[in-house]
């Protein structure tokens, strides 16, 4: 291991741990695997620190790709984490068995590879108290046993988080299990399937050579058909259960899908083999029978996997309400768990916490990033009297509220409610192979019953297996497995280039796309604020203007202030700094007053008046001091590299484009013109972008939409078929239908041009095998064909399919 | 040829046994996570058990052994 996989190191510049530029006036170091190694800051050292105190320094070794940063949690937030210790939170998610060791579900956030998951069992079980830490990586779930009279829950999440794993309890609820239950049976009817298949494939081989014996096996071929027999009853009354189920749903509403053939294929093939073997007729298809529904099972396991994992990260929802908040009675500040607030409690909410409700702004003023609900890319002032949602962000100071709306009815519940029912009314696009279906089994019952017709005067017996071998050399293997077999294919290749699918139909209804639906913040954009130039207004260096910003924002929490901190050479102090939220920051750096922030605020300072003109699209901060103004650095939350070649891609693929943003006009027309874009609509809410989206649809459009926030989410489950940003929140995840795990917009149009190919290819599979069926039903209806020609039509025509399906392995390149 | 109708017997008899064997492991968790083992292997779980004073001092990047 360690000879053949290089260490994954980034160079000085980056931070060893998490891969991140180092800010060049940093100078934070750890000696990890015999070398001072660069870290970006104080979070990952303290983490590559402890990593490397709890001897698991060979986690860096082990690794395949840098570690996500840590956030960096304050005393403030560790000691939130001792509220879980409160019988009455825990009644929520602990389990208490007979000998008083009590046991919890973790989510883990953080885990990007393997050794993630290796380092966090090894560094918690070293934790006295602590029974048993098994952290499952396919789910990014934990489940950990200790032992409450030796150590505390919060001090098992204390010590994730000191490696730089943010955990928190959940309650696996009904969901879990349902999923838990559908997939062991899943996996034992595949069992069943292959098992038997293997058997009865050996003695079916036995059976074709007895043809060609000269010998008298009368005896031998009647017992291994028994056996055959024996061991083909599990499979087609245990696991190709679920096929007949299937079927007689479609019967019900009535449609012909592909569970009909299948059902009727196995059915009719077993009870003309078990006629066969009563009455030592001349063939058995019991091999077909169960090699069939072996590889059908085992196609419906790999979708099933792919469904289940988009499911569970709909659980993270939970994470967007925080489970505690500071209450104030009585002037006392009282940690409790969320659900225990009511309308009408004041609230404290410290800057970097989360909004646990929906309320008023009853005392303070500060900004509160809004981001996540509305997709608004800037945090906004909010002061006396303005209403708070919760799930945003408070950013800068103390705010008090007064709870107003908890429970369902907020404005984040209102949401996952629109997202419920978009998921219920999403139109489904008839896919290919359901269509073909339907007409092919219609198509092969009329034949079928017309052979009869035709054998039944001539020879009764003769006409029953005649018309047995039609059905079964026409069984419908090729054709069922024509969509299967070339959807893995592409989506293996499409995940290997980090377009990851998780639901079956979306390959196909996204090369049926017209119109693509694209969310503006950090999905066009990066999601994040970076500066973009700096215009000097006085004679003063570009550098000495950052200096002197980065020292007045050197204790700043506004995503404005971190970016020129990070901008900025340090070595200047600032004294007597005074912030005055959602406006600036005034403070004293060698003997001189300055103030960073809105122009406004800035010019107050010198008195002189200001006019910068227009700049759409873009955040101004000014530098100034009692002379007059200084410099105006430009932020922007800049576009992806790949945007625009993805979207002109995208248009010469035939594909609409359209802007929806939750954001203001300006900024959206400023996108849209650079991206070259003509339809675009800003500050649309979740529940406008859903409306917009059945609009087209109802106008025949079939609607692929692209985003990353929570208010994507109910458009992401009500579009035809939806693409979520990597980054984005663990809920749009679970609403679409492919995730862009490689942050590479430019993957969406391959994307789009492979679907098409998937297509094609799904076609040509479908063609084929109703080629196949056109030449093999003929001669089956006239009595030519043996078991063993039907054995190796179907083999050879499913070979065919399979191979034709593996050319889409080259997709990405 | 008779031995056969002994044989295959015992066959179906060893596949019952191997589908009894999957389902219990089935039952008790072992196909709940079918990424992670496969990397497990590969990361070495024993070097606790060496005592901290025991242990030999730490590999430099540049040496030939690795």
């Amino acid at each position: 291991m360690t000879s053949n996989t290089p260490l994954v190191a980034p160079d000085s510049a980056h931070c060893f741990h998490c891969g991140l530029p180092v800010p060049a006036n940093f100078d934070y170091r750890v000696r990890i695997l015999g070398a001072e190694r660069a870290m970006c800051c104080h979070g990952c050292q303290a983490v590559a620190q402890a990593i490397v105190a709890g001897g698991l320094e060979r986690f860096y070794e082990h690794r395949t790709t840098v570690s996500q940063r840590p956030e960096d949690l304050v005393p403030e937030q560790l000691r939130r984490l001792d509220l879980y210790d409160q019988p009455r939170l825990q009644e929520g998610f602990v389990e208490v068995d007979e000998r008083h060791l009590k046991s919890a579900s973790l989510i883990l956030e953080g885990i990007t590879c393997a050794a993630c998951v290796w380092l966090s069992e090894r560094h918690v079980r070293t934790v006295p108290g602590v029974v048993e830490f098994h952290v499952n990586y396919s789910t990014h779930r934990a489940r950990v046993r200790w032992d409450d009279s030796r150590v505390r829950l919060s001090e098992i999440l204390k010590a994730i988080a000191a490696i730089g794993y943010v955990a928190h309890p959940y309650d696996p609820g009904r969901q879990d299990s349902v999923y838990r239950r559908e997939r062991q049976r899943a996996l034992r009817r595949l069992a069943v399937a292959g098992l038997c298949s293997m058997q009865v494939m050996m003695l079916g081989w036995s059976l074709y050579a007895m043809d060609y014996d000269t010998s008298d096996v009368t005896d031998m071929r009647a017992f291994l058909r028994w056996v055959s027999a024996l061991l083909t009853v599990p499979v087609v009354f245990y696991s190709a259960q679920t096929f007949f189920v299937a079927a007689w749903r479609e019967l019900r509403q009535g449609r012909l899908g592909m569970d009909v053939p299948v059902s009727l294929a196995v059915i009719l093939a077993f009870v003309a083999s078990l006629w066969a073997t009563v009455t030592h007729g001349p063939d058995v298809y019991y091999d077909s029978v169960t090699m069939f529904a072996f590889f059908l099972l085992t196609g419906r396991f790999l979708e099933m996997g792919a469904r289940h994992g988009a499911g569970q990260a709909a659980e993270a929802l939970v994470r967007l309400l925080p489970a505690t908040a500071t209450r104030l009675r009585d002037g006392d500040a009282q940690l409790v768990a969320v659900a225990e607030l009511v309308p009408g409690d004041r609230v404290l909410i410290r800057p970097g916490e989360t909004v646990p409700a929906d309320g008023t702004v009853v005392d303070g003023r500060s900004s509160v990033d809004e981001s996540l609900l509305t997709g608004e890319s800037l945090p906004r002032a909010r002061t006396l009297g303005d209403a708070l949602v919760g799930g945003s962000t408070n950013v800068e100071s103390p705010l008090e509220m007064r709870v107003d709306k908890v429970g369902d009815d907020t404005v984040v519940s209102a949401i996952v409610r629109l997202l419920d029912r978009a998921q219920a009314e999403k139109p489904r696009v008839a896919l290919l192979a359901d269509r073909v279906a339907g007409w092919f089994v219609g198509a092969l019952l009329l034949v079928a019953v017309a052979v009869a017709a035709w054998w039944w005067p001539i020879d009764p017996t003769k006409a029953f297996y005649v018309t047995l071998s039609l059905l079964v050399v026409t069984c419908p293997c090729a054709l069922s497995l024509a969509t299967p077999v070339a959807v893995v294919a592409a989506t293996g290749s499409l995940t290997r280039l980090g377009l990851l699918t998780t639901r079956g139909h979306a390959l196909e209804t996204l090369a049926r796309a017209t119109h693509m639906l694209f969310d503006k913040t950090g999905t066009l954009t990066r999601g994040e604020l970076r500066l973009h130039g700096v215009r000097t207004l006085a004679p003063v260096t570009r550098e000495r203007a950052l200096a002197v910003a980065a020292a007045l924002e050197q204790r700043s929490e506004h995503p404005v202030g971190r970016v020129l901190v990070a901008a900025g050479a340090d070595g200047l102090v600032a004294t007597d700094v005074t912030a005055t939220p959602g406006e600036g920051i005034e403070g004293v750096i060698e003997g001189s007053r300055y103030r960073v922030g809105k122009p406004e605020y800035v010019a107050a300072l010198s008195g002189v008046p200001v006019d910068l003109g227009e700049e759409p699209a873009a955040t101004r901060v000014v530098l100034g001091d009692e002379r007059g103004l200084i410099a105006v650095f430009v932020l922007r939350d800049e576009l992806r590299a790949d945007a625009k070649a993805t979207l002109r891609r995208l248009r010469w693929l035939g594909v609409e484009v359209e802007l929806l943003s939750g954001d203001a006009a300006g900024a959206v027309e400023h996108v849209a013109k650079e991206l070259e874009v003509k339809s675009w609509r800003a500050g649309v809410s979740p529940a406008q972008k859903l409306e917009r989206v059945r609009a087209l649809q109802a106008q025949g459009a079939i609607v692929a939409m692209v985003g990353d926030g929570v208010n994507d989410a109910p458009v992401l489950a009500g579009a035809n078929v939806s693409v979520a940003m990597g980054s984005g929140t663990q809920l749009a995840h679970a609403s679409a239908d492919m995730v862009i795990l490689s942050e590479r917009l430019e993957n969406l149009a391959t994307g789009v041009a492979a679907a098409r190919k998937t297509r094609s290819i799904i076609r040509e599979n479908l063609l084929w095998a109703l080629l196949y069926n056109l030449v093999a039903v003929p001669l089956a209806a006239v009595g030519w064909i043996t078991p063993w020609m039907a054995s190796i039509g179907m083999s050879a025509s499913s070979l065919v399919v399979v191979l034709n399906a593996l050319r889409l392995k080259s997709i990405a390149r | 040829m008779s031995i056969l109708y002994m044989l295959i017997p015992i066959a179906v008899l060893l596949i019952a046994g191997a589908i009894w064997f999957f389902v219990w492991s089935v039952r008790t968790g072992q196909f709940e996570d079918l990424e992670g083992p496969a990397y497990r292997i590969l990361m070495d779980d024993d070097d606790p058990l060496i005592p901290p004073e025991a242990r030999p001092p730490p590999r430099r990047p540049d040496d030939p052994g690795r």
